[in-house]
């Protein structure tokens, strides 16, 4: 099977909604997290979405 | 020098002919590179001197010659092939890809000219022979407006009305009218996507033209087709930037997002209208029902 999406990490203000792991940021504001996602977008070559208020995701398509 | 020699070489000119004239229209299919020009010019030639010496070899009673056509054919299915490979590998490397549909087509057009420009070949010294070289230069005629007519397939304006739209926001869903494209979530991205980005309305005119631009390949031709006229504002790593065509599921209208370089509305349109409709996206779902209907 060949996966044609997936999430290269998740960037999110609220940790309670992102569980821990590998390629995921914990920011401090909405101005931060910003700032990661453009910063992560350009360096994984993903798309950055935004899921909710609180959650980034840097996808891969 | 035989009774053949005349009509023969007017048949190998008029498909040489016909084969370039062929090659000139197709701007927007083929990177207009010298070297493959002449791989085509050259396999006309061919395609043409086989087409005219078939009347020649059934009048000589040598009616095995006639199987050198079945070498031909083999032949320009190799052409197919070679197209295809070559666009599909470089079609890696393009901002916008062509799409395998597209390439498809465009093969099979490379292929099908090398059999109308034999035809050409065939029909012009067939009139030569038959009386004198007056037939033979009208049956080089009827030959080129016959190959014009088979050559030029339909244009999407012909089965959708095409409006502009522009491209809005909510939150981050990026809509073109009522369609929604994408989800782009930094607000640089949407800044720079409201900036450049181009939206167009897709309304098919009657419901053959609905299956026809939802096929896949087909509205990738049409982000190709715009991309190559007008320019794209897009790199690689700014994934986020990206041409895309979807499709409203209540009335099949399709909504065209694209980013050009040259902003010109009239022209976009232009150019949407002016792409071919592919003949493997080319679905008619009322000729079924019609059908049905007589069986009924």
């Amino acid at each position: 099977m060949n996966l044609e999406k997936y999430i290269l990490a998740s960037i999110t203000t609220n940790p309670s909604k992102v569980a821990p792991g590998n390629g995921v940021f914990y920011c401090e504001n909405t101005t931060e997290m910003e700032n990661v996602a453009t910063n992560l977008e350009a360096i994984l070559d993903g798309i950055a979405h935004k899921i909710g208020e609180e959650v980034y995701i840097i996808v891969k398509h | 020098m035989s009774n053949f020699t005349y009509p023969i070489l007017l048949g190998v000119i008029v498909g040489t002919i016909l084969r370039m004239y062929m090659l000139r229209t197709d701007y927007r299919q083929y990177p207009t590179y010298l070297h493959g020009k002449i791989i085509h010019i050259a396999l006309g030639f061919i395609a043409t001197g086989l087409g005219s010496v078939a009347i020649p070899a059934i009048l000589n009673k040598d009616y095995t010659a006639v199987t050198f056509l079945t070498v031909a054919a083999s032949q320009f299915r190799e052409v197919r092939n070679m197209e295809r490979n070559t666009l599909t590998e470089l079609d890696s490397f393009e901002m916008v890809p062509r799409g395998k549909t597209y390439i498809e087509g465009i093969a099979i057009a490379f292929e099908s000219r090398n059999y109308l420009v034999m035809f050409a070949g065939l029909l012009s010294t067939f009139g030569y022979i038959i009386y004198n070289i007056w037939t033979g230069i009208l049956a080089a005629i009827i030959s080129v407006i016959i190959a014009k007519k088979l050559m030029s397939g339909g244009q999407l304006k012909d089965i959708v009305d095409i409006s502009y739209a522009k491209p809005m926001f909510d939150d981050s869903g990026l809509y073109v009218d009522t369609i929604y494209i994408m989800n782009i979530g930094l607000p640089e991205r949407q800044k720079e996507v409201l900036k450049y980005g181009m939206g167009f309305i897709l309304t098919p005119k009657n419901f053959n033209a609905r299956t026809t631009i939802a096929n896949l390949g087909q509205r990738q031709a049409i982000l190709y087709d715009v991309t190559t006229a007008l320019g794209v504002y897009r790199d690689s790593g700014t994934p986020a930037l990206v041409p895309l065509a979807k499709r409203d599921l209540e009335d099949g209208r399709v909504a065209v997002f694209v980013l050009p370089q040259i902003q010109n509305e009239k022209k976009a349109i232009s150019i949407i209208g002016a792409v071919p409709t592919l003949e493997n996206a080319i679905r008619m779902p009322s000729k079924r029902l019609e059908r049905e209907g007589e069986i009924e």
